[in-house]
């Protein structure tokens, strides 16, 4: 019959209008922002930020001007500037960290090349600005958060990140040991060295 | 001064223009060809298109799809920069199925470097993929109802739905539509035990909106009568027009290159290709329903056996990666159709040859062709049931 179709659609609506007020929890999901906020999902991405250890955002930025997020960020919204001492030495340390969010994508690439753990993306995304040039270019001193912050945005993450981190420090002081305590045997050995070791070149008596 | 404006030598006359066309000679009018413009194209909405209508009375006689005005060089930055770095370019190739895109753009380099990724990335491929495939179809079935005119219902259904599963792609990615997930060899990050079983429930829940939204649509008598007939894509016009994906399979054509290229573990999952019967409007809506439903077998089977192990290669590099020379060409099944990469290397950095095939131009070579002889209303409901993403058509 000719609008049983129909019937049948709007009995289904019908239905669904019920449903809204037998299950308002699961169904009315509108979330009034910007009272209300939805939390966030741990792998939510927006910006990038540098992470620091401490309490000293310059000296316990974790950032060495290594370049490599410079180079691999697709639409190049990356402008690093190394420092150097006296000498013009490279202190292994970022004079200028620019980001141009009017640029950024949030692709997170960034992060994911960075070998020392600095870059990591934010959680943020109520970012505005009255300039729409020099306003939305963050830089070092605003891109900067600590390593507490970075835990309560991502503990899990962080956390990892830490155990990693931790670990690669301790083989780092046990070789620098080892290394130590090689060039201590070595600096006492070399007397005896040149008569207990016959170079191999040497044929056998 | 002189007041009189200026007069140019070549300066075209006024047309003579008469408001009414002469009778004919029988006392009938002959009516007069009319060509407007259609579609949306202001600079600002997400997808600028435009077509080029000449019609006669309602009829329309002559469609031209005009095009481009979205093109932002996707094909020449991918030569310019790294092989990771056009991973996320590719989301925004059809910004409604990121991760399929992804897929295919993984597979190519992949086929070029001679890499495999691990079991667990398979699985977690084909399950974001299928999700990816779920929502596409939904939606897509909202947005042809509302160009119709059935502005609401369909479409908030299909976005209650589509909610729910871009939920899970921002908890897996940390991005609801830009997810950037896919990495050669591999995927970015693990999935979690909570995110596989949020997936089950999903995926359980899923075949009940199904049939509610049949229930709403298929049998629906507006629905059948403004689809039904509509925009009948032949056969033959299909194969050699090169269309892929929904459209051709509507039109009778029982080809997908989940089957046909046995690409990744496609071949472990038994599901069905359904096929349409006249390729109409309303074949190509059915379509999507039905693949949609098995999508959902697939995924089903999928989320039950996915292994453990690695997500990712641990061998690959994702920084200074590099392909050794060479040319390959890599292929899935998005959901609007066959997405291909086609890429030559020459040992850099960066792809020598970056070039994409995309399913949405592909299947808008031959919306003249459908439209020839409908209604300017049927126009749109053919253009609806296409399913394009100009992110995609222009790149």
């Amino acid at each position: 019959m000719l609008g049983t179709g129909i019937l049948k659609g709007l009995a289904q609506t019908a239905l669904n209008l019920v449903g809204t007020f037998r299950k308002p929890a699961e169904r009315l999901v509108t979330v009034q922002y910007p009272e209300q906020k939805i939390t966030l999902k741990e792998n939510f991405r927006t910006i990038p930020f540098l992470v620091y250890d401490g309490d000293d955002p310059e000296k316990g930025l974790r950032c060495t001007a290594c370049k490599i997020c410079e180079k691999e960020c697709p639409p190049q919204c990356i402008l690093i500037e190394p420092l150097r001492d006296a000498n013009g030495k490279l202190a292994k340390h970022p004079k200028v960290f620019d980001v141009d969010l009017a640029i950024c994508m949030n692709c997170g690439i960034c992060a994911e090349v960075c070998p020392f753990d600095s870059i990591k993306m934010d959680s943020v995304y109520e970012i505005t600005a009255d300039d729409r040039f020099a306003g939305l270019i963050h830089h070092k001193e605003q891109l900067s958060k600590s390593n507490e912050y970075y835990h309560s945005i991502k503990p899990t993450e962080a956390t990892e990140v830490d155990g990693r981190l931790a670990e690669e420090q301790r083989k780092a002081d046990e070789s620098a040991k080892a290394k130590a305590a090689k060039a201590a045997a070595a600096a006492k050995a070399p007397a005896m060295k040149p008569a207990a070791a016959p170079t191999p070149e040497s044929p056998a008596p | 001064m002189n007041s009189e404006p200026a007069k140019l030598e070549n300066a075209p006359l006024a047309k003579p223009y008469e408001l009414r066309p002469k009778a004919l000679a029988d006392g009938g009018q002959p009516g007069e060809l009319l060509e407007i413009s259609m579609g949306p194209q202001h600079p600002s909405t997400h997808g600028v298109f435009r077509m080029d209508v000449v019609l006669d009375g309602e009829r329309v006689v002559k469609l031209k799809p005009v095009f481009g005005y979205l093109h932002r060089n996707h094909e020449k930055i991918g030569e310019n920069t790294t092989y990771l770095g056009s991973m996320p370019y590719t989301d925004r190739l059809d910004y409604f199925c990121s991760l399929t895109s992804n897929w295919a753009y993984a597979l190519a380099v992949e086929k070029l470097a001679g890499l495999q990724a691990p079991e667990r990335a398979e699985y977690i491929r084909v399950i974001t993929a299928e999700l990816t495939r779920l929502q596409n179809h939904i939606s897509l079935v909202g947005f042809l109802l509302q160009d119709m005119g059935a502005s609401g219902t369909p479409l908030m259904y299909a976005f209650r739905e589509r909610e729910k599963i871009l939920d899970l792609f921002e908890s897996l990615t940390g991005a609801r539509m830009m997810c950037n997930y896919m990495r050669f060899g591999g995927v970015r990050c693990d999935a979690t035990a909570d995110w596989i079983s949020r997936v089950l429930t999903l995926v359980d829940n899923y075949p009940r909106f199904l049939d509610e939204y049949e229930a709403l649509l298929t049998s629906n008598e507006i629905v059948v009568a403004r689809t039904q007939g509509v925009g009948v894509l032949s056969k033959e016009l299909a194969i050699s027009a090169g269309i892929t994906g929904p459209c051709l399979r509507a039109s009778g054509v029982g080809y997908d290159v989940r089957k046909v290229d046995h690409y990744s573990i496609y071949d472990r999952f038994p599901f069905r290709v359904p096929v349409g019967e006249h390729g109409d409007c309303y074949d190509r809506y059915m379509l999507r329903i039905l693949e949609a439903r098995e999508s959902v077998k697939i995924l089903h089977q999928a989320v039950r056996e996915i292994p453990g192990g690695d997500f990712i290669d641990p061998k690959v590099r994702a920084k200074g990666f590099k392909a050794k020379p060479g040319e390959a060409y890599g292929r899935i099944e998005a959901p609007k159709g066959e997405l291909g990469f086609y890429l030559i290397s020459t040992g850099g950095a960066s792809p020598y040859r970056y070039r994409v095939r995309p399913p949405s131009l592909i299947n808008l070579t031959v919306l003249e062709d459908m439209c020839l002889g409908h209604t300017v209303a049927d126009a749109i409901a053919i253009f609806g049931s296409i399913d394009i993403v100009l992110g995609e058509v222009d790149r």
